[in-house]
């Protein structure tokens, strides 16, 4: 099965440094700094996830990503990335916009909402999903956007972001294939590098 | 010399112990002193390669009785963070805490005779920068023998001493943690200790200073100067939860209002009288001096990002919501500042209504979090890498 870390592996450079915003406890960056020796900082807001990081050993900076990311510079991070949080922040295309700022590059991954599982709930169960990457009831979720990988590229093509690279993900599906076909039927998580 | 040494119920066993430094010590403002004394309290044990090493910075007002039950039966001012099991565990640590020159607590200051006229220092002791206390505490390290720290922690004034230690030695810390500081003092900081000196020198037992010679002391301006201090570290919220509008005595409701006391008004002019029998107002206004003339960036062309590349260890900055003398910005700003320079950074943001004495209080948050950060420190040189 394909691992969004390991995608997000490929695509940085080994030494790089690296900014993940919602770094959660720190996995990924340990993961990279283990692997690719990158230098990397996480910010997150939610202390439990911090105290991980530390225990990890993962520079972590308590951090709101609504609140902006004016306090860093141009350019003064090779890639900065983003997993899972895209759908949890208030203005999400600005926060794209600062990330291509601050990076080189940027990788997001995000829950496709086309997926045929949510697809599903909404046209034969009437009721908001809730499925494994979308594992909230719809009044306690931190995911307030619900978009496909489709209205994800309508917006970078709004905003003038260019697409170097994409891959999906879509569990059992992709063993057979099917989410290279009709990635927005059978992709759960879509993985994406960008560029200004 | 070991002065006393004991274990009590806060299970924080202390050696205190004293040292005389011949050696001149060249101060930043030109003059030198000749000889210099340092007491200190250590706490827990050095391990035979001497890698376990922790230095404990005071802050304006703090002595070096961290934690721990001293000989009076006072309890440290760190002792909530200090101890075996605590954040800075002392079943792994090594812990030294100094009192640092120019204070008031037995290390050599404007209060202790200066050995070339006989007589206490006074006014006449030298005017101090915060690399001047680092200095001092280098000769500490080297009294101890110990090559490197694995830790010099902070808060406030503390946290100014850890950065400089970081930028100006890299080669003697592995770890600075800088808690509740900030790259240099605002107009509004400057404000606030420029009211507290205004206040112990207009009291008239000062004597231009020289009120040891005078037998007294300024004690009525001391203690105004910190109410207005005291009031400063603590937030609006804290206040208001701890006294609101209680009335200690006389009635709010009768006719003479005049006989009412509010109990935030006892305990300000309590918290204002134990401190000036207990600390010295030549020292006072020295350090607070000290406070106002930091500026880590100084030397490196008003660049804090420059200051940061000379430093060689890993950061953690700590700062508390309520706190509005260093406030989270300022600490935000050391952070920027660290990362911008690609060194290895960590940055809690505390929430609490203490205000800026958060940074002595029990926090469930804090205490996590620097404890986390310093059992990882342990692990380096314990060798349970995890």
């Amino acid at each position: 099965m394909i691992d969004a870390n390991r995608i997000i592996g490929d695509w940085i450079e080994p030494q790089s440094r690296i900014l993940d915003l919602g770094c959660g406890d720190g996995t990924l960056l340990y993961d990279l700094t283990l692997r690719h020796k990158i230098h990397g900082y996480g910010l997150e807001i939610d202390p439990a996830s911090i105290n991980q990081c530390i225990a990890n050993g993962i520079n972590v900076i308590q951090q709101d990503l609504n609140a902006g990311l004016a306090n860093f510079a141009d350019n003064s991070f090779d890639t900065v990335l983003m997993t899972h949080t895209l759908q949890a922040l208030r203005y999400p295309h600005l926060v794209l916009d600062e990330m291509l700022r601050i990076g080189q590059q940027c990788i997001v991954t995000f829950p496709n909402f086309g997926h045929w599982r949510t697809r599903g709930f909404l046209a034969f169960k009437g009721r908001m999903p809730v499925t494994k990457q979308l594992a909230y009831q719809w009044y306690d979720t931190p995911n307030i956007h619900f978009f496909t990988y489709k209205d994800f590229e309508t917006l970078c093509a709004e905003r003038g972001i260019s697409i170097v690279n994409r891959t999906f993900i879509g569990g059992r599906a992709s063993d057979l294939g099917l989410d290279k076909i009709w990635p927005n039927l059978f992709a759960h998580t879509a993985v994406y590098h960008l560029a200004k | 010399m070991a002065i006393d040494s004991h274990t009590n119920n806060t299970g924080t066993a202390l050696n205190k112990s004293a040292v005389i430094f011949d050696a001149p010590l060249n101060l930043a403002c030109g003059a030198v002193l000749s000889e210099y004394e340092l007491v200190f309290e250590t706490y827990g044990t050095l391990n035979p390669e001497r890698t376990n090493s922790i230095l404990i910075c005071h802050a304006l007002s703090g002595d070096h009785h961290a934690a721990g039950l001293d000989a009076n039966g006072k309890v440290g001012w760190w002792d909530h963070y200090i101890g075996p099991g605590k954040a800075i565990d002392t079943n792994h640590f090594f812990v030294v805490c100094p009192n640092n020159i120019g204070s008031c607590f037995g290390s050599t200051g404007p209060s202790t005779t200066n050995l070339e006229t006989g007589k206490p220092w006074g006014v006449d002791f030298p005017s101090l920068e915060v690399s001047d206390w680092v200095a001092s505490q280098k000769q500490l390290m080297e009294h101890l023998e110990i090559d490197c720290w694995s830790a010099v922690i902070g808060g406030s004034l503390g946290g100014m001493q850890a950065m400089h230690w970081a930028v100006a030695h890299p080669q003697k810390l592995k770890h600075a943690v800088v808690i509740a500081a900030s790259l240099k003092l605002s107009a509004q900081n400057i404000a606030f200790n420029e009211i507290a000196r205004r206040a112990i020198e207009s009291d008239i037992n000062f004597k231009q200073g020289n009120f040891l010679d005078h037998q007294t002391s300024p004690i009525q301006g001391l203690a105004l100067a910190r109410m207005i201090g005291h009031m400063t570290y603590l937030s609006n919220d804290a206040l208001g939860q701890k006294f609101g509008r209680l009335v200690r005595s006389g009635d709010i409701d009768g006719a003479e209002k005049e006989l009412v006391e509010f109990e935030v008004s006892s305990y300000l002019n309590y918290q204002g009288d134990k401190f000036a029998t207990r600390f010295d107002a030549n020292s006072y206004i020295l350090i607070t001096k000290m406070l106002d003339y930091f500026d880590l960036a100084q030397n490196y062309q008003n660049n804090a990002v420059d200051a940061f590349k000379q430093a060689q260890c890993k950061f953690l900055v700590v700062a508390f919501s309520s706190d509005w003398r260093f406030s989270p910005s300022c600490s935000e700003e050391i952070t920027d500042a660290i990362v911008s320079a690609d060194k290895d950074v960590s940055y809690l943001r505390i929430e609490s209504d203490q205000g800026h004495d958060s940074f002595l209080l029990p926090n469930e948050h804090y205490e996590k979090g620097l404890g986390q950060y310093l059992q990882r420190v342990a692990q380096t040189f314990s060798g349970a890498q995890s």
